[in-house]
């Protein structure tokens, strides 16, 4: 099992470092922005944990409150990522009227 | 069936994290790859739901829980994206950032504390917690740091700027390591746990503290590739293959984008950790040479040159940022081409206070896309431009990095912005930049220096404009 978990940190390790080989300055900010979102993946963990406590009132606490600023993290880096990027796309709609 | 199930769904989220990751590197695709991203999230929550239906402990009172923690986190989060202005937008990451890394921070304490409950024996699991708690902590408290810095809330006491600061973070980085290994030895006992706590976090404020204002950028994109260590930390702990995966992926790409910022900036990232407050350090220390031959006008000059212009380049900085000052340049910039001169806005890779961040100010302050040109783009056009424009920019500037070899920031890229007929630059006074270079730029005959905050000097240069008759319909 830990072996497998091994080999899953190293194929994904590989993969972020190539899948942002290139990136253009512009998108710098909103990059960061959005990887920083999907890295509130730990929702999963504190989920995990809220499911797994059974009546243990500290452990679900400690679950609850993980999951809050997950979430925090998830549901905020996401839309100022596309509040950042909304700003982008609707330029060269524009260009016309100029 | 349900195993089947769950891996599929785990499959297609790892899927299109990865594509949203690919396609946030491309402009036109950008928007929708983080729209993909976010869509793969909460496809792994689902799978993750799906997979524990039917456990006896996923009752009632979990559920309570679960929606509780959302509805805090969730509502807060979406206001706090919905509110926060654009210029706040390094601390803001900053900000969510900490909270990523508390998330992994208490996961891996809840199952420190209750291992049984969580699956979490034997040392591979206690390893993963110790991981997790570590990261967790640095990443939280040198977040929250990063955040309060850059908002002024909070300056580097001087002791923190001196070597002491040295002795103080390898002290606390060994007690850290004290409080892990004994972690390791002894579970059951709370000390190790504790003590790994408390010094990491402090660890934390230790590196963040002393780094100045312009390289904190640097740190926060490093931060966040430390969320990333940290997420894939606490899916070790939980036995999730796709928190591993995700959080893997967030950590190398954060790393290679601190990477991208360094070497737009000339620094290493050795010398950003632990160099200190470089620029503070330079200027007490003379700033690298006095000025002598500095030319300064006035507003009524610049309008007076600009006017006669046929072409206008503008550099804007890390000065136009601070200044929150897109607003004011776009009113003096569409007056101007509302009298047939051509402008175009040179962006250096790291303008702004992150890179990339001057682009979506420009933008927010409608500035079509197509007038942002890139370095490399905009260099051979200098000598064909009548007027620059330097708003708040410094070092990226700086015609020494390509003219002396023995300048700390030879090789940097920078805008040939001398090359120009005419440079005005617009600085608050004759302070270095974060370098704490002085830069020749200042000293040419075709520099004239125009002092003031520039947002003020951008609402005086509009009115002196106005006044002379430009963009008027």
């Amino acid at each position: 099992m830990f072996v497998e978990f091994l080999w899953v940190l190293l194929l994904g390790s590989l993969l972020g470092f190539e899948l942002i080989g290139k990136v253009p300055p512009t998108l710098h900010t909103p990059l960061m922005s959005g990887a920083n979102a999907i890295s509130g993946i730990t929702v999963l963990a504190a989920l995990t944990a809220i499911i797994k406590a059974g009546d243990n009132t500290a452990l679900l606490l400690l679950g609850s409150v993980s999951l809050g600023f997950a979430l925090f993290n998830v549901i905020g880096g996401f839309l100022v990522t596309d509040r950042m990027l909304a700003m982008f796309s609707r330029k060269p709609a524009r260009k016309e009227n100029r | 069936m349900s195993d089947l199930l769950k891996y599929s769904i785990e499959l297609v989220a790892v899927l299109l994290l990865a594509l949203g990751i690919k396609g946030l590197s491309k402009v036109r695709s950008a928007r929708g790859a983080n729209q993909v991203a976010a869509i793969a999230m909460a496809l792994a929550v689902l799978g993750l739901l799906i997979s524990y239906a039917g456990e006896p402990s996923f009752n009632a009172q979990a559920w309570t829980w679960i929606i509780g923690g959302t509805a805090v986190g969730g509502v807060l989060g979406a206001v706090m994206a919905q509110r926060v202005p654009m210029t706040s937008m390094p601390e803001t990451v900053a900000l969510f950032n900490g909270c990523g890394g508390m998330s992994s921070l208490l996961v891996a304490l809840a199952a420190a504390l209750y291992p049984a409950a969580l699956d979490a024996t034997g040392p591979v699991a206690l390893v993963s917690i110790v991981v997790s708690v570590f990261v967790g902590s640095i990443t939280f408290t040198g977040s929250i740091v990063a955040m309060a810095k850059l908002q002024g809330w909070l300056s580097t006491p001087p002791w923190m700027q001196s070597k002491l600061r040295h002795v103080f973070n390898i002290a606390l980085a060994v007690a850290a390591l004290v409080g892990a290994v004994e972690m390791i030895r002894n579970a059951d006992s709370g000390t190790g746990l504790w003590l790994l706590i408390v010094s990491s976090s402090l660890l934390g404020i230790g590196v963040t503290l002393p780094i100045g204002g312009a390289d904190m950028p640097v740190v926060i994109s490093l931060l966040n590739s430390y969320s990333g260590v940290a997420a894939a930390a606490a899916g070790f702990v939980v036995g999730s293959q796709l928190l591993i995966v995700a959080g893997a992926m967030v950590g190398a790409a954060g790393l290679i984008l601190t990477q991208v910022m360094c070497n737009g900036m000339n620094r290493s990232l050795v010398s950003v950790l632990f160099g200190g407050a470089l620029g503070a350090g330079s200027v007490a220390g003379g700033g690298g040479g006095e000025y002598t031959n500095i030319t300064s006008c006035s507003v009524e000059e610049c309008a007076l040159t600009l006017e006669a212009a046929e072409r206008v380049v503008i550099v804007p900085g890390y000065g136009l940022a601070v200044a929150q000052a897109q607003h004011t340049l776009r009113e003096v910039t569409r007056v101007l081409e509302s009298a047939g001169i051509d402008v175009a806005y040179a962006i250096h890779p790291v303008a702004g206070r992150m890179p990339g961040h001057m682009n979506v100010l420009l933008a927010e302050a409608d500035v079509p896309y197509e007038q942002l040109k890139e370095m490399d783009q905009i260099n051979p056009e200098f000598p064909a431009a009548d007027v620059v424009l330097v708003l708040g920019a410094n070092d990226v500037v700086n015609p020494q990095a390509k003219s002396d070899p023995d300048s700390p920031l030879y090789g940097m890229p920078v805008l040939d912005v001398q090359e120009a007929r005419t440079v005005f630059v617009v600085k608050r006074g004759m302070s270095a930049g974060y370098s704490g270079i002085k830069n020749d730029l200042f000293e040419l005959v075709n520099t004239s220096m125009l002092f003031g905050d520039a947002k003020k000097v951008l609402g005086d240069l509009l009115v002196e404009l106005k006044d002379l008759g430009l963009g008027k319909k």
